[in-house]
This record gives structure tokens, C-alpha cells and sequence, in this order.
């Protein structure tokens, strides 16, 4: 970062280092799983719940849970790192590449843009530009270690974005509104930064 | 969903050396630090700070804090939990004395935030050192001017495990005399004689004590993430709206 630090009198680092590379600046690794979120878990039923993808004229793809677990699943094994400052590595989850559902979205007529909205049960929504949500890089993910995502954890499925901070990561997700310009999600319009790579340290609006 | 965002680049939250002006313990394992920060820009109850510890050998170490001031108060106070395997919580408990430099920035938070012109009723709920962001909007309301006060009744709901390690003690026995009423459970120990609760929160506690779902109180639950999971849980089955309860899960911070 552009500014120099403050040397703190005494301090010394009291933890092991981490594999060099691995984590990034300001993040301390842990081996829990905290949960961070704005209020109560919510709790839609399988039965009610589903899964859309709206495109910018308003056409829009929805599935139900069994056509959204019907298509293909992966495995991938990531670290992940919450603005809060903890990093956990080697999170392993099961669910689906945001580039198969928007592959089958497009093909379904919904139409293309370059930045999305997550947005999810409980209200809360969070802004990514497209090219952060494909390429391999984001999966809808409804298990966590060989077993179904817990509620507080973002259950029964959440966006799992794992090189942007976690807070991109949307819980309890339920669909994604493509658009034309970007626009602020929940805590973007509370002061955090509009992308959230931490390897750059994009905590807050206004960090580079 | 509007934009609450101005127009334009955003200002950067800068890195700013603040000079630690008093300590206190609160407890055996909390102490509070009053920190003199030059070009503070104020800030809410329920806000935080990123405190940054960078040594000579240029390893650095981020963490959130909660603010204990209200925002009347000309210094930022904060109130850390000693961590026995953290690096920073020990730092800041047992080497960090009065006169040192410490980096802070901040405000941080617009969500878990209330001001007494939000109104009430106010229900606020803690377990351990989530009682540190609750106790600025409790300082934030006993400071207000009594006619704003008289509107907003508050009730708070304590958990510790036992009464040596309830952060703000004297000031929330006296906190209860400003109309607010405090309620504390003791899930450990408990001397004898004691009039409070002795168990966890449960359903039956938050019925007795909080506002009843259809005062459409507003309500803060803070504290370690199985308290605020369970607490919220309840309070949705009670009957109160979702959208009326904000939390804030204090995962572990070394």
C-alpha cells in the first residue's frame, strides 16, 4: 500500500507464517468457519425455493431445486478470505458453475450483460461484474464438506465467488439480475468496495 | 433498492495514528483503550474500527473492534477481548500502554448502527464482549435530551458467563436507572443470593424481557456466532419481523 505504516512498539507476529502467497495482505488464517451476517438465517423450503437468472430486458430463466441440482455438479477445493480480516484454506464444496447456468440461460433467450446482481432470501444483495462470475471462477454451491450447506452458512445454496472477498460470496442466494451498468449491492452501499479482490486489499469504497 | 451512495469517487478511509490516552480493564479479560484520534470524523453506535499492527520487521496484522463511545464522546474508546492464542488482542491488553501510537481506521459499519431518532422501542441482546457495540447505543441514549428518551423505551438482555465477567458492570447497574432495564443471565457461575438469570438465553428469557412482537421493537443481537444464531432463530419464532432484527456475529478475533 501507498502509505507508510506505523511501526506498533512490541509488536511481533505470534503465528506460524503461511504457505508464502497464500494469504493475502492484512488476513490471518483460521481453521473455524465464523458466519457474519446483517440478521436472522432465513428458512425457505426446498419446495418453494428456486433459482433465477433475469436478463436485462426482463426475459429470465428460473429452476426449481431439483432442475438446478439436475445440472452438471463440481467438487472445487478453495481458499476463501472475509474482509473481516480471517482466511480459511481449502474449503471443499459441491454445486454448480455459474457458467453452465448462464450458458443455459443465454441459450434460453435471457440476455447477456456485463455486470450482475446476486440477490438472495432476506434481502440482501451484492454486485459483481460478469467476467468475476464466469470463466470458472463462481459456482452456486449447495454442500459444504461432503454434506448438504448448513442455513447459517448460506443453505439450502449461495454464490461461492472464493478470489473475491466473502462477502460477494451471496448466502442464501436466489438468482442473479444481469445489468447493464453496476450498480451498489448491500454493503457497497455501506461503504465496501464495489469488487473486493484481497489481494488488493478492496475493503472499503475508495481503496485502489 | 436506492442508492444511498453520493456521486462520485468515494473518499479513501485512511490509516490514522491515534495516541492511546487512558486504559482501564473492564474485566480480567477486557480492557477498554481511549484513544486520542486526530481528524476523527465521527461516527454511530454499533460502528467499528480496522485496527492495523505493522512490526519493525514489517509483518502486519489487521482486526475489527466494535466502538464502546457514543458518538458524543470526544474520544474513540475500545473495548477488546483478551484472546490467550491471539496476536492481536494480547497486544493490545497486556503491551499497548498510554502515550503508544496505535493505527486505526474508520468509522466502519452503516447496518448495525441506531441512532435515538430511529425511535423504538429498543430491544438489544449480547453475549460476552457483544456487549461492547450495544453499550455505545446505550451511551448514545442516556446521552440524548430527555424528551427524545421518554419515546424510546430500551431493555437489554445480558449474557455472561458469570458476573466477573460482565464488561461495563457498574455502569449498566446505574444504566438501568435512565429507564432503560437491564436484564443479565449468567450461564457459569453465579454468587450467592442472585436475583438475575442463571441459565442461557432461551425462549421463555426473551418473552419475559424483550417488547412483545406487535410494539414492533427494533432490535440488535451481537455476540459469538451460536448465541446470535440461536437468539435470532427464537426471535423469528416469537413472532418478530426479520427485517426488524440486525446481527452481528462476533466470530473469533485473535
Amino acid at each position: 500500500m501507498a502509505d507508510t505504516p506505523f511501526i506498533a512498539r512490541g509488536f511481533h507476529s505470534r503465528r506460524a507464517p503461511a504457505t508464502p502467497g497464500r494469504l493475502p495482505p492484512g488476513q490471518y488464517e483460521t481453521r473455524d468457519f465464523p458466519v457474519l451476517s446483517a440478521g436472522p438465517t432465513p428458512r425457505t423450503p426446498l419446495a418453494k425455493w428456486d433459482f433465477t437468472i433475469k436478463g436485462v430486458d426482463d426475459r429470465s430463466v428460473r429452476w426449481s431445486w431439483d432442475e438446478l441440482r439436475a445440472f452438471p455438479h463440481e467438487t472445487p477445493n478453495v481458499d476463501i478470505h472475509c474482509v473481516t480480516k480471517w482466511s480459511k484454506f481449502d474449503t471443499s464444496w459441491e454445486g454448480i458453475s455459474v457458467d453452465t447456468l448462464l450458458n443455459a440461460a443465454l441459450a434460453a433467450g435471457v440476455q447477456d450483460a456485463p455486470y450482475v446482481m446476486a440477490f438472495s432470501d432476506g434481502g440482501y444483495t451484492t454486485n459483481l461484474p460478469l467476467a468475476d462470475v464466469t470463466g470458472g471462477k463462481a459456482w452456486i454451491a449447495f454442500g459444504y464438506d461432503s454434506a448438504p450447506l448448513p442455513p447459517e452458512h448460506g443453505g439450502p445454496a449461495r454464490l461461492l465467488v472464493p478470489h473475491l472477498y466473502f462477502w460477494k460470496s451471496a448466502k442464501w442466494v436466489r438468482g442473479l439480475q444481469l445489468l447493464r451498468e453496476d450498480r451498489p449491492g448491500f454493503w457497497e452501499q455501506l461503504g465496501y468496495h464495489d469488487r473486493g479482490d484481497p489481494w488488493r486489499e478492496q475493503r472499503y469504497q475508495g481503496d485502489p | 433498492m436506492t442508492d444511498l451512495r453520493a456521486v462520485g469517487a468515494p473518499p479513501r478511509l485512511e490509516w490514522l495514528v491515534s495516541t492511546v490516552a487512558k486504559v482501564h480493564n473492564e474485566t480480567r479479560r477486557a480492557r477498554t483503550l481511549v484513544l486520542d484520534v486526530p481528524l476523527w470524523p465521527g461516527h454511530r453506535a454499533g460502528q467499528h474500527v480496522d485496527v492495523r499492527l505493522v512490526a519493525e520487521d514489517g509483518y502486519q496484522a489487521q482486526r475489527s473492534y466494535s466502538i464502546a463511545s457514543p458518538p458524543e464522546s470526544p474520544s474513540l474508546e475500545l473495548t477488546v477481548e483478551r484472546l490467550d492464542d491471539g496476536e492481536v488482542s494480547p497486544y493490545l491488553c497486556d503491551v499497548l500502554r498510554v502515550g503508544d501510537g496505535l493505527e486505526i481506521r474508520g468509522p466502519i459499519g452503516g447496518y448495525f448502527v441506531w441512532d435515538v431518532a430511529q425511535g423504538g422501542p429498543l430491544f438489544l441482546v449480547a453475549g460476552g464482549s457483544g456487549i461492547v457495540p450495544l453499550m455505545a447505543m446505550m451511551r448514545h441514549y442516556a446521552a440524548a435530551p430527555n424528551e427524545l428518551r421518554a419515546d424510546v423505551p430500551v431493555r437489554l438482555l445480558y449474557s455472561a458467563r458469570t458476573l466477573d465477567d460482565v464488561i461495563y458492570r457498574d455502569e449498566l447497574e446505574m444504566g438501568s436507572r435512565v429507564d432503560a432495564r437491564v436484564s443479565l443471565a449468567l450461564t457459569r457461575d453465579a454468587p450467592a443470593g442472585w436475583g438475575g438469570y442463571r441459565r442461557r438465553i432461551d425462549r421463555a428469557m426473551l418473552e419475559e424481557v424483550g417488547w412483545p412482537p406487535n410494539e414492533s421493537p427494533r432490535v440488535f443481537v451481537c455476540g459469538p456466532t451460536p448465541l446470535v444464531e440461536s437468539v435470532a432463530n427464537l426471535l423469528v419464532e416469537i413472532g418478530h419481523v426479520p427485517s426488524r432484527i440486525r446481527t452481528e456475529r462476533f466470530g473469533p478475533t485473535g
